[in-house]
């Protein structure tokens, strides 16, 4: 499974929303609703879902599901290297 | 001049099932909710028996991913109020919201979910715990999400005395009406604590029944051969109305409160007193509140709880209150088909009491095959009666020394 795959659907599973109704430009705040304890929560299942870390500095400049996929890449290729 | 406070709606959620109707012909039949806990999980438990509500769905009120966010007993408040409001019939586009309230106890809120996120810090630390876990966890969170779910702006607020918590709760709600401050309020108690650390908690007291090899025949108060109670989980929820704005839209009115009464031992955290003194002053407070003397009362719906101290102290209580007539009196403990829901057990025996009324049927106290013989007052052993009720009191008493009784009765105009 891509990177794209499992964040649309770990986003699909915590906000309960179609996965057909998220793709990179899709803005997680403004477009899925996702207050701010759902973002919180979001990012935890991010970091359980790709055994990584994302610290409150990072999170904070995730907005769009692209983001988060370019993060998540950037932050897996650099814990194997 | 006080306002009159009646009753127009009831929600439930109970081991003996989610189906108002339903539940109640099974208590009436006399039939257990208790059942054997997984052996897997509970195994080294000295109890493994309790009253669960298997039959519980958040399906068709909530959605999923709002459910997630809410602890198992504030899911049970919510679906509860719910089913109160929807046979209450109220509109709340039509009325003034910052005249309904939202009142209900609970012994100790979101036990699991403070399980969950506990073996989470220790696990992974403390940036995998969920942002969820204050709102969860939260013993006013019932009461928060029901005003949410209706956009109410009335006084909102959960209410912790033990046991005695819902019974606490609807006190407040009918004073507040009575007063003319809400012309309605839901009200009543909830509890999800059938987790790993109540089970292992009331264990350690030895407070509950260890006859986990007859689940059934667990909760027997009264019963000489008694062993402790057995925890339940549920909720039961009312929709209190102030009688003119009942009568005003024509609602189909299920009985009224007529009074009620507190007290505290002050005494011990966990022993009832003895003596029942206090327990019998929140009852004789009740009989002024409501202006009635002992002989009207039809009916107690008992605390009755299936303890050793527990059920002697409220036999003592009662005989203290009621003088000459507690002999007289009819009696029983729907804990002993229910189980003992703690801070949701108020709410459901309101729920019992104005449906005894209504049909004119007392439901048994199970089990009691050989009654203690120092618990000597008509428990009405093993099967239903049928008798007019108009008028009865449902006590609860909590850890804590918590002492709360509501009467209620057939309305009259």
């Amino acid at each position: 499974m891509s990177t794209e795959e499992k964040v649309i659907d770990t986003i699909a599973e915590q906000l309960g929303v179609d996965k057909d109704k998220v793709n990179r430009d899709t803005d997680i705040a403004n477009d899925l609703g996702a207050d701010s304890l759902d973002q919180a929560e979001l990012m935890i299942a991010f970091e359980e879902a790709f055994d990584i870390d994302i610290d409150e500095e990072n999170a904070q400049n995730i907005s769009t599901v692209g983001h988060v996929i370019d993060y998540i890449d950037k932050a897996v290729s650099a814990k194997n290297a | 001049m006080t306002k009159r406070v009646v009753i127009t709606g009831m929600g439930l959620v109970s081991p003996l099932g989610v189906k108002l109707e339903e539940v109640w012909s099974r208590l009436c039949r006399g039939e257990s909710g208790i059942t054997q806990l997984p052996i897997e999980r509970y195994g080294s438990y000295r109890s493994r028996i309790a009253g669960l509500c298997t039959d519980f769905t958040t399906d068709g009120y909530l959605l999923p991913k709002e459910a997630k966010k809410i602890d198992r007993f504030t899911q049970f408040a919510l679906t509860a109020a719910v089913d109160a409001v929807g046979m209450s019939g109220l509109d709340f586009d039509t009325m003034d919201r910052s005249r309904v309230g939202v009142i209900i106890g609970c012994g100790v809120g979101g036990l699991g979910e403070i399980e969950r996120q506990q073996d989470r810090l220790r696990a992974s630390g403390p940036g995998r715990v969920s942002p969820f876990t204050i709102p969860k966890i939260m013993l006013n969170a019932a009461a928060a999400y029901v005003s949410m779910f209706y956009n109410l702006h009335g006084p909102s607020f959960g209410v912790a005395t033990a046991c005695a918590s819902a019974n606490n709760a609807m006190i407040e709600a009918c004073r507040q009406i009575q007063l003319g401050e809400l012309d309605a309020a839901i009200t009543g108690g909830t509890e999800a604590a059938v987790t790993d650390l109540g089970m292992s908690g009331f264990c350690a007291m030895r407070a509950l029944s260890e006859r986990n090899d007859a689940p059934e025949a667990a909760s027997r108060p009264f019963d000489h051969d008694r062993d402790g109670f057995v925890i339940a989980e549920g909720s039961g929820v009312l929709l209190f109305e102030e009688l003119e704005h009942a009568k005003q839209r024509d609602a189909s009115i299920l009985g009224e409160v007529l009074g009620y009464g507190v007290s505290t031992d002050g005494n011990h955290i966990t022993q009832p007193d003895e003596a029942g003194t206090q327990a019998a002053v929140a009852m004789q407070n009740t009989l002024k509140t409501s202006r009635l003397l002992p002989e009207q009362i039809d009916y107690i719906n008992t605390h009755g709880t299936s303890t050793h101290l527990g059920d002697l102290a409220e036999t003592a209580a009662i005989k203290l209150a009621f003088g000459e007539y507690a002999s007289k009196l009819t009696l029983s403990s729907t804990k002993s088909e229910t189980g003992h829901l703690l801070g949701g057990s108020g709410g459901l025996e309101l729920i019992f009491s104005l449906l005894a009324i209504r049909d004119g049927i007392v439901p048994p106290t199970i089990n009691l095959e050989n009654p203690d013989e120092n618990c000597d007052l008509d428990f009405t052993p093993l099967t239903a009666r049928e008798k007019k009720i108009d008028r009865v009191i449902s006590n609860s008493f909590g850890f804590g020394g918590h002492n709360a009784c509501v009467a209620v009765g057939r309305f009259c105009d």
